[in-house]
């Protein structure tokens, strides 16, 4: 032990590095401003940025003859974004993901709860990783496995045959809207790939509404005499609905933006992702296709505000 | 007697999330069955033989590994990029009380919570108006800009579970901030970063959406799988190549699993 | 004797609570200093302004004469004992105890031995290869003291550091605290809300209430003559008499403070003071039983100390209760 202090006051010892350190000490603004500037910069200069000077181009039009941006404020391109044309793309966008969030929270329910209240120790872990290794898993990978499954020489029809039950693919694919002449350029096929690729993200939400509600409170609903299902429909649902609706943020969101699934799986009906991107892309029509964009954000915004009111976002 | 029949789950709630995990497996599965198939021009199945020669086709493809390089590139620098601003941010946000700490964490998930599409137009249109040319380094740009959140969400974990006096201990002995950086803060959320970065790179790897928008003529490794969807040229090799992108995807998240399993889940539910 | 800390009128506010509030006190070089005080009370805030956490919004504050505003905490010959004792998990227990060296830039070989001495001195000799997991909250807690004093502090704090440990072994704990003070010498700042705590093991303390310091002393002055109300029942339960009971004692209108043990229940002698009651309530103590009086004035109830052996006496019977004036004790509020 040879430190003795003589004095209360340690002389600096660390050169630069110290005297640094002591003018961030006294100066713990500009440390904050060290830290938090260069994230600030790129996300709330460049992203930010570049998602106002889009949302900008939706009040500017584009001249028919010359097919330039006539950088004029206007609000000619919203009046065309309301054609009955486009609200058709709207609506039909907005129909799939509802019911690609309505159909995501069916399938994950029962797999969250099971994680949730009956996986223990090695089994939980396994659960997590099932969950997690499909949600991480390459988004076009898992669009093209869905191509396999559904081409007509592929595995379904196959099954199908096997089942001698082709008479009832058939029958379904013949049904208007969601028919077609095969199940990867129907509806259905379009609404099977939205649900395998966005479900996953909505287990782990759910799943963590689920292991916030206490076992003593399931005891003590069936203790004062509720059967299982009443036990679930006032206690389990209400307590898991945040996390069922947090979850659907995802699942609504990324279905209301998705250009490449419909593209390739589905009719040729256009949603307002592949609207956007025709739009910008060879149609050229920036300010049209920008006043698109503003549809899911205008969308988002109100879900989110309204999630929030629910507290989903504490089971995010 | 009521704890042990409440420990057993009903036998429809397990044929059902049996049934669901199965729904999310199988297809991943059949791609490897794909990736072994005699078959050229279909999606026959069953395949009518299996051989292994699409994989030394596969590997003689120069525009295979061209994406295949350029992917692993950007993914780097991209989570190189994350892992600076990722740390920084989150540092700030759960070190520092400062008005507009809830902002920050919006700002942060938006480019994720926002479809990918509006991500990708804004940047392109960015570009156009900057007068940026596309290349590599616009691809990078704007994976970096959604995969700080995967950094900063693990970051901020790690940092709420290092008790507030750890980093008081270490200044009350002596360290000055530099050194609590590297003795004491650096150790405590190493693991994590290294989860944060894994998951970005998976992240990074895999993402069509944005980079349609931000890629010039360069095709990332998703990129050409797109061409391949949208035009199938060699469907064996497009076969492969998925089966290879699902095992580079699935081994950076079992590593971030196993390095931040002791404490809180990875921030994966927030993708 | 030189003052080895000094509080000069220390505020220290958060927007409108004042956590610390015109604090004045003076600590001697090598005592053994207690702050009491419930939860909220200021005392911890004072712990981090000394220790460098916090600045005073308010007056000033001297370490061995030297001013200590705008000194960071790693410029500090000062160091503390958390109250959860922050050993830093991803290091051994002999890493954790050379940190201090470490980061000063002690040589290795130096440290180790240094280490190694601190860690005997708490009684943990071999303990250095193992991890803080792996110690239990006694051992932690020694290792937080070994780390703390082998960068021989010129004042140590101590934050609650027995608060989390059972009975046994904090009666042990403050034993083997106080014994290490006297021998090291160094000036101890002993944060807790535990009055037998603070009264066995310091040599002075201050009880804090509301940001502010209601009473400095001794531990027999501020058992004994507790000054304000607070005190009073904060510290072993003394009974408040309001100033119309100690106007029908005949003596001056002011509240007044009387310990239980000071109170007999037996008549009078000797020009003793005596008020007479029924028993409300008794319970035993072990040692003592502790019996409620109710005396009719004022809706005043004594509690009484009184030797177990003696017995109780039944709920609701008659009895007189004696004390000498000089036991009483004025307080300066209500």
């Amino acid at each position: 032990m040879t430190i003795v202090a003589d004095s209360f006051v340690v002389p600096e010892r660390r050169g630069t590095a110290g005297r640094v350190s002591d003018f961030f000490w006294r100066h713990p603004h500009v440390l904050l401003a060290v830290l938090l500037g260069p994230p600030l910069i790129w996300l709330g200069i460049v992203y930010l940025g570049s998602l106002f000077a889009l949302l900008l181009q939706s009040f500017f039009s584009i001249d028919e003859f010359s097919g330039l941006i006539n950088y004029e404020f206007t609000l000619a391109t919203y009046r065309q974004l309301l054609t009955e044309a486009n609200l058709d793309i709207i609506l039909r966008t907005v129909l799939m993901a509802a019911l690609v969030t309505l159909a995501s929270a069916v399938i994950a329910f029962p797999i969250a709860y099971y994680a949730a209240r009956y996986a223990r120790g090695k089994w939980k872990a396994v659960f997590y990783l099932a969950v997690m290794l499909p949600l991480w898993s390459s988004y076009l990978v898992k669009v093209y496995a869905w191509k396999l499954v559904l081409a007509k020489e592929g595995i379904l029809t196959w099954f199908f045959a096997k089942l001698n039950l082709l008479w009832l693919l058939d029958a379904w694919l013949s049904l208007p809207i969601v028919g077609g002449n095969s199940l990867s350029i129907s509806y259905t096929g379009t609404f099977i790939v939205f649900v395998y690729v966005w479900m996953p993200f909505m287990i782990l939400p759910i799943q963590a509404a689920l292991e916030r509600v206490p076992a003593t409170l399931i005891e003590a609903s069936s203790d004062l005499g509720g059967t299982p299902a009443q036990t679930f429909r006032h206690v389990i649902f209400p307590l898991a609905l945040p996390g069922i609706v947090a979850g659907s943020i995802f699942t609504f969101s990324l279905t209301l933006g998705d250009y490449i699934i419909p593209q390739i799986i589905g009719s040729s009906r256009l949603f307002i992702g592949q609207a956007v991107y025709a739009q910008q892309g060879t149609a050229g029509n920036i300010p049209l296709a920008a006043a698109f964009t503003v549809v899911p954000i205008v969308i988002m915004g109100a879900y989110l505000w309204m999630a929030k009111r629910m507290g989903a976002f504490d089971a995010l | 007697m009521r704890s042990e029949k409440s420990n057993r789950a009903p036998f429809g709630l397990k044929i059902a999330a049996a049934a669901g995990l199965a729904f999310m497996h199988l297809p991943i599965l059949l791609i490897f069955l794909y990736a072994f198939t005699t078959e050229e021009k279909s999606y026959q199945f069953p395949p009518p033989g299996l051989t292994t020669q699409w994989f030394a086709v596969a590997w003689s493809r120069p525009d295979v590994w061209a994406a295949l390089t350029l992917s692993v590139k950007v993914a780097s620098i991209a989570t190189a990029f994350a892992l600076v601003l990722g740390t920084l941010c989150a540092a700030a946000v759960s070190q520092t009380r400062f008005f507009g700490r809830e902002t920050i964490s919006l700002l942060v998930i938006l480019p994720i919570a926002l479809p990918g599409i509006i991500t990708g137009i804004a940047l392109r249109s960015a570009f156009s108006i900057a007068e940026i040319p596309f290349s590599f380094w616009t691809i990078v740009l704007g994976h970096a800009t959604f995969c700080i959140v995967v950094v900063y969400n693990n970051a901020v974990a790690r940092f709420r579970r290092i008790s507030g006096s750890l980093i008081e201990a270490s200044m009350d002995l002596g360290a000055d901030g530099f050194q609590t950086f590297r003795y004491v803060i650096l150790p405590n959320i190493g693991t994590a970063l290294l989860a944060g970065g894994m998951l970005a790179f998976a992240l990074s790897f895999d993402e069509v959406i944005v980079t349609t928008f931000t890629a010039g003529q360069q095709s990332t490794l998703p990129i050409w799988m797109l061409e391949e969807l949208i035009r199938p040229r060699q469907r064996p090799v497009t076969n492969v190549v998925a089966m290879v992108v699902v095992i580079v995807t699935f081994l950076p998240i079992l590593g971030a699993y196993y390095l931040t399993r002791d404490g809180d889940q990875i921030a994966g539910a927030s993708k | 004797m030189t003052t080895a800390v000094l509080f000069d009128n220390v505020s220290r506010h958060f927007g409108a609570i004042r956590a610390v509030d015109r604090v004045n006190l003076a600590i001697a070089e090598g005592e053994f200093f207690a702050m009491l005080g419930p939860s909220g009370s200021g005392k911890t805030t004072c712990l981090r302004l000394l220790a460098g956490f916090e600045q005073p919004t308010g007056g000033h504050i001297e370490i061995f004469g030297e001013t200590a505003e705008g000194v960071p905490p790693y410029r500090r010959s000062v160091n503390t004992v958390f109250q959860d004792y922050a050993l830093f998990p991803h290091l051994s227990i002999l890493e954790n105890v050379a940190y201090g060296l470490m980061v000063k830039g002690i040589g290795r070989e130096e440290r180790r031995k240094a280490a190694e001495d601190a860690l005997a001195m708490v009684k943990l000799p071999g303990y250095g290869g193992r991890r803080p997991g792996q110690l239990s909250g006694g051992q932690r807690q020694r290792v937080a003291l070994a780390r703390a004093l082998v960068n021989k502090p010129k004042v140590l704090l101590l934050d609650e550091p027995l608060g989390a440990l059972d009975l046994k072994l904090r009666e042990q704990m403050q034993e083997e605290l106080k014994s290490l003070q006297k021998s090291l010498g160094i000036t101890f700042v002993f944060v807790t809300h535990d009055q037998g705590e603070a009264l066995s093991m310091a040599d002075r303390l201050a009880v804090f209430n509301d940001g502010r310091i209601q009473q400095l002393g001794t531990p027999e002055e501020v058992y004994n003559r507790p000054r304000t109300r607070f005190v009073a029942d904060f510290v072993g339960s003394s009974n408040v008499l309001s100033a119309k009971l100690c106007q029908a004692l005949g003596l001056n209108a002011a509240f007044a403070s009387l310990r239980p043990e000071a109170v007999a229940i037996a008549p009078p002698m000797n020009g003793a003071l005596s008020l007479s009651g029924t028993v409300a309530s008794h319970s035993f103590l072990g040692a003592t039983n502790r019996i409620v009086v109710d005396v009719g004035v004022d809706g005043a109830r004594i509690a009484v100390a009184s030797p177990a052996a003696r017995g109780a006496p039944a709920i609701g019977s008659p009895v007189t209760l004696s004390f000498a004036a000089h036991d009483l004790h004025p307080m300066e509020d209500a």
